[in-house]
């Protein structure tokens, strides 16, 4: 999976380019340790282009989710497909996401 | 009706995932299973095999063997069987309890949710116990 960062301010964007799968889920999760160290208030993680997400891919979102409550921050989830919808709404993320 | 079953076997290690994804897609769309469907079965497929992978063998190399069964009438196919077995310690995935998909991203544990993802995206899941093996069978139609 690629992932690419934009950063402005406080707010970052992370946009996701391939398979979020048990591979490339550790990759996001670094990614993101790493993007949370500055200091961050918006953080939109842009999944238009990752049609597939795996548990393990879900971890690490719900990961980021806590990480960016800790700071009193927010999260967006964007542009997610219809099959990736589902999964979020198959394991309740949907509700505790917020997805625009 | 018509038919077809194939087999993959290989070593039951977390670099052998892309195989294990690469063969289910491939056969899948070679039957014309719409791409959601095939997203659904690889997705589950995936918690299965990295569960395999992670703790079916602790002190030694095993294998894991998929068996893919696809059927349907004159002009499409429209059903998936797949027999997932490995010879690792016994362990009924299904007996997991289901997680809590209602609490907050605070109270949510960290895991749980991939078997709960098979469950809820197969028609049909079975667990069995069969010469050694566990033997676990996705059913999907679509």
């Amino acid at each position: 999976m690629n992932i690419n960062v934009k950063s402005e301010g406080n707010k970052k964007w992370i946009e996701l380019d391939g398979r979020l799968d048990t591979t490339a889920a550790p990759q996001l999760g670094e990614v993101i340790e790493k993007e949370l160290q500055e200091p961050v208030k918006e953080l939109v993680i842009d999944m238009e282009k990752c049609a597939y997400v795996a548990s393990s891919g879900l971890r690490v979102i719900l990961q980021a989710q806590k990480s960016i409550n800790r700071v009193q921050g927010s999260m967006v989830v964007k542009n997610v497909n219809e099959t990736v919808m589902e999964v979020f709404e198959m394991t309740g993320f949907s509700d505790i996401l917020t997805i625009e | 009706m018509k038919q077809i079953t194939q087999q993959l076997k290989l070593p039951a290690e977390l670099d052998n995932l892309d195989r294990v994804i690469g063969f289910l897609e491939t056969k899948l769309e070679q039957c014309d299973c719409p791409m959601k469907v095939v997203t659904q079965i690889c997705v589950s497929v995936e918690e299965i095999f990295v569960n395999i992978a992670n703790y079916a063998y602790p002190d030694h190399m095993g294998e894991c063997l998929l068996e893919l069964t696809l059927a349907g009438e004159d002009d499409a196919y429209n059903k998936m069987v797949l027999c997932i077995h490995d010879s690792g310690k016994q362990f009924d995935p299904l007996k997991k309890e289901d997680p809590d998909i209602t609490l907050s991203a605070e109270e949510r544990q960290i895991g749980g949710l991939g078997i709960w993802m098979v469950k809820q995206s197969m028609d049909q899941v079975e667990y069995r116990y069969e010469n050694e093996k566990n033997i676990l069978t996705l059913t999907k139609t679509w």
